[in-house]
Parts: C-alpha cells; sequence; structure tokens
C-alpha cells in the first residue's frame, strides 16, 4: 500500500505523458471520421450516366461479382482538389490497370462533361447523383472521397479529401494491393 | 422624430433569433412534422463543420441531410428511426448526444472511475496520516508492564503529599 502510494505520482505522470503522447500525436486527426462502410457491402443504390461521357452509369449491382476490386471516386467539376486528384487517379488506371468508377456528385451534367472533356476520362463508370442522396449512402463527408470496393461488393477502404501528394498516394496504393492480395486468395 | 424614436425603440427590442440556416423552401407545411424535423436535425452533426448541428449549418451536406431528414419523417419515420437510419450511414458520431452502449461505455464511466480512483488515493493517504498522528495503542507486553508502573508510581505520588 505505502510503496503504492508512492509510486503513484510516476504512475500518474506515466498515464498522462502517454495520453499526451497520444493526443499530440501530428499522424493522429482528430477530425477524421471513421466509417461505418468499412467491411460491410456497398450501399444500395442506382445513378444514371453523365449525359455524353459515353460511359454508362452503374449500380450497386456493378460492383459485385467483379474478379478485382474497384476503386470508387466521389468527385465534382466544382470541387479544385479534384482536378488535382484526377491526375493521380488518370496514372493508377493507365499503369496499374485499376478499374476506376466515379459518382459525379451535385453537378450539372455539361459541366462534367466540360471537366472531363478537358483533363481527360479515366473512368469506367460514371454516376451522376445530382441530388447528394446517393453520397450521403455511402457517408460522404466531402468531396472528394475514394472507397475501395472488394470484388464480391464489400466495402474495403475510404480514404477521405484528395489523393495527392506522397503520403496519401502511398497510403492508398498499399490499401489497394492489400485488396487485390486479398481479392485473389 | 417620434416615428424615428418608435422605430429605434422596436429594432431594440425586437426579439434576438439566431441566424437560421433553415431556408423557406426545406420546411414542411406540416408545422408538427417540420417541428420534429428540427428537433432531430438539432441532435445531428453536421459532419463538415463537425462542431455544429446540422439544424444551424450553412454547408451543403448539412442541407442535403435536413431534407433528408423531413422525407424521412413525411415517410413516416420516428424520430429515433430517423436518427438510426443517420447513424447506419454515419457512425455514431453523427450523434451530437453520444448514445449509451457497451461502445460508449469507456466514455460515460471514464470520469466515475477516475473520481473514484482519485478518492481512493486520498482517503488512504488522509487514513494513514490519522494513524501516524493518533497514539500508538499496540504497545508491547513489556512497554504496557513498564507504563503500568510508571503510571502506579505517579498514582503514588499524588496520593501521598
Amino acid at each position: 500500500m505505502k510503496r503504492l502510494l508512492f509510486a503513484s505520482p510516476v504512475l500518474i505522470s506515466l498515464i498522462f505523458g502517454g495520453f499526451f503522447l497520444w493526443g499530440l500525436d501530428p499522424e493522429r486527426d482528430p477530425s477524421a471520421i471513421p466509417s461505418v462502410l468499412i467491411s460491410r457491402p456497398a450501399p444500395e443504390f442506382t445513378l444514371p450516366e453523365v449525359a455524353g461521357t459515353g460511359v454508362p452509369g452503374f449500380a450497386r449491382a456493378d460492383l459485385v461479382g467483379n474478379s478485382e476490386p474497384v476503386v470508387v471516386n466521389i468527385f465534382a467539376s466544382w470541387c479544385v482538389p479534384c482536378r488535382a486528384e484526377h491526375a493521380v487517379l488518370t496514372r493508377l488506371v493507365e499503369e496499374d490497370g485499376v478499374r476506376l468508377f466515379g459518382i459525379n456528385y451535385q453537378d450539372e451534367p455539361e459541366d462534367a462533361l466540360r471537366w472531363l472533356t478537358e483533363l481527360g476520362n479515366p473512368y469506367e463508370r460514371i454516376g451522376s447523383d445530382l441530388e447528394g442522396r446517393v453520397a450521403i449512402e455511402w457517408g460522404l463527408t466531402g468531396v472528394p472521397e475514394t472507397f475501395i470496393v472488394g470484388g464480391d461488393g464489400t466495402v474495403l477502404y475510404k480514404y477521405v479529401g484528395p489523393v495527392v501528394g506522397e503520403t496519401a498516394v502511398r497510403e492508398f496504393t498499399t490499401a489497394l494491393a492489400q485488396a487485390r492480395a486479398g481479392g485473389s486468395s | 422624430m417620434i416615428a424615428r424614436l418608435v422605430l429605434i425603440l422596436m429594432l431594440a427590442f425586437a426579439p434576438v433569433t439566431t441566424a437560421f440556416a433553415v431556408e423557406p423552401d426545406e420546411m414542411l407545411s406540416d408545422p408538427v412534422l417540420e417541428a420534429r424535423a428540427r428537433d432531430v436535425s438539432r441532435q445531428l452533426r453536421c459532419v463538415v463543420c463537425q462542431n455544429q448541428d446540422i439544424d444551424s449549418s450553412n454547408a451543403g451536406i448539412a442541407r442535403d441531410m435536413r431534407l433528408l431528414v423531413r422525407e424521412r419523417i413525411v415517410e413516416g419515420d420516428t424520430n429515433a428511426e430517423v436518427l438510426d437510419f443517420m447513424v447506419a450511414r454515419y457512425g455514431n458520431f453523427v450523434l451530437l448526444r453520444p448514445p449509451f452502449n457497451p461502445q460508449t461505455y469507456v466514455l460515460w464511466f471514464a470520469p466515475l472511475a477516475l473520481a473514484l480512483v482519485a478518492g481512493g488515493f486520498g482517503i488512504a493517504v488522509m487514513v494513514r496520516v490519522r494513524r501516524q498522528s493518533a497514539h500508538p495503542d499496540d504497545l508491547s507486553e513489556a512497554e504496557d508492564a513498564a507504563f503500568q508502573a510508571l503510571s502506579d508510581a505517579d498514582a503514588k505520588d499524588e496520593t501521598q503529599p
């Protein structure tokens, strides 16, 4: 008992020190919202195509029964970081053969079309979510957001914000590699 | 002049209302349902601004969520069902008031547990201090005999002047 009493200041400072170490960790983002979708089936939805893009819209059914994971990217022509992210996504499609689907969030089809014509269209399918309702089904907190959906339609990973910059790209490609490895085994 | 004074007084005493983010085109025509929608909206966190409820947030997604809340209410959902609907998509995070369930026991009980531990330490220290300052009452037999002898001798001295 006496020992415990003498040790208590040390114990308390250890506990607080540990708490501060955790709290001040620059890697920790206190505003990050954990997604409830991870390890759960992708939500139910059906989205029409964006007229003029030449690629079809898609529904939940298109995310099920694939031989490899599909990347679902929520984007908009009015979203500035999406512009930067577009180059990264295009590279992933062209160099790594990633299957990329897009959800065009609260965007006028003409604006989306102009944006895609200017920058190029890396998307295999694009669904138009004009009302933003489907994005809520996906638990969207802001554009862009990028999901990795397994071949069986299970949501495996979510990246909030643009996949731009070395750290973000590394994090995303690591998750993608894991998803691909998990899907083939 | 008087008209101006009246105007100033009226403005000064005008009921102060917070700036509403809810726009007229969002509101339901049924005041009862609208009141319920407002109540539910005040319990939901805006996922963009995070420390604001969706009822007072001007963010685009907050507006979409408000419309969705109203849609669910019109379709006959209870308030709890609307909240569950949102939790299914955004997790417990979307609730401004954390629910009481096994996931949040730590949150609810940690302050109580910490207070108990701190109180326990405090009581232990006080008991120890008090015991040390009090007369030691557990004398050995030899000490007891010596004390008895002394006090007897003392008593004799007092009775025999």
